[in-house]
């Protein structure tokens, strides 16, 4: 498992390439890979949103993250996991999150990752300040449930 | 005894400090240390809290060297 907290942009597609032929966890084991990559936006609540703060609380973020990973490995069956945060000052288009789950099948895969990133949005302690373009900031209020139906 | 409290976000924001340390003679809860740290402020709605960076409950006992948190809900991801 590696967990990394950047205060600088990533690459989430050369991280997912550079741990995937080194880590021995799942070298020649794996049959399925699911990623979550989430990018920052230009726009959040009908305004247009310029840059973006991101603050978070060191030492309990990465041990919360490493807990949610320990919980997917409870129930299901995943090799290995990579999970990338930024923090700090981000632009539009940037990579804000990546979650990659190896596992011998996709099933495993897929859910483990959506249990990450679910678990990440309601429960790793980082908060997002954002500067709108009318010179004016303000503090993201809560996330939304990933698993509620907005069609109904 | 002796916590070490940290603020985060904008709760940090709105009452103006992002650490501060206190101390107790008696057996204190969650809710205790931030009533000790906060005189006259309300605990704001919806805060969660924090203790050696595990989730806690307001009536959660601490101890002393206790790293205790309080911050609003998370917006990470």
């Amino acid at each position: 498992m590696q967990i990394k907290i950047c205060a600088n942009e990533f690459d989430p597609f050369q991280e997912i390439q550079i741990f995937q032929k080194s880590a021995l966890s799942i070298v020649k084991k794996f049959g399925a890979t699911s990623v979550f990559i989430g990018t920052m936006r230009d726009m959040n609540d009908g305004d247009a949103v310029e840059a973006m703060t991101l603050e978070y609380y060191q030492g309990m973020t990465e041990k919360q993250l490493e807990k949610f990973v320990f919980e997917a490995k409870q129930q299901w069956q995943i090799l290995d996991a990579l999970i990338l945060h930024r923090v700090g000052n981000i632009l539009p288009d940037q990579t804000i999150v990546l979650i990659a789950v190896w596992a011998s099948h996709r099933g495993d895969a897929f859910d483990a990752c959506r249990y990450i990133i679910e678990a990440l949005k309601s429960r790793a302690p980082f908060w997002k300040k954002e500067k709108l373009t009318a010179n004016d900031e303000r503090w993201v209020s809560n996330n939304t449930d990933g698993y509620l139906n907005k069609n109904k | 005894m002796s916590i070490k409290v940290q603020y985060f976000a904008s709760l940090k924001d709105a009452i103006g400090k992002s650490e501060d340390e206190i101390t107790g003679e008696k057996s204190l809860s969650v809710k205790d240390v931030w009533d000790l740290s906060n005189q006259g402020h309300k605990l704001p709605e919806n805060t969660l809290a924090a203790v050696n960076m595990d989730y806690a409950e307001l009536n959660d006992n601490v101890s002393d060297g206790d790293e205790v948190a309080f911050f609003p809900p998370v917006t990470g991801g």
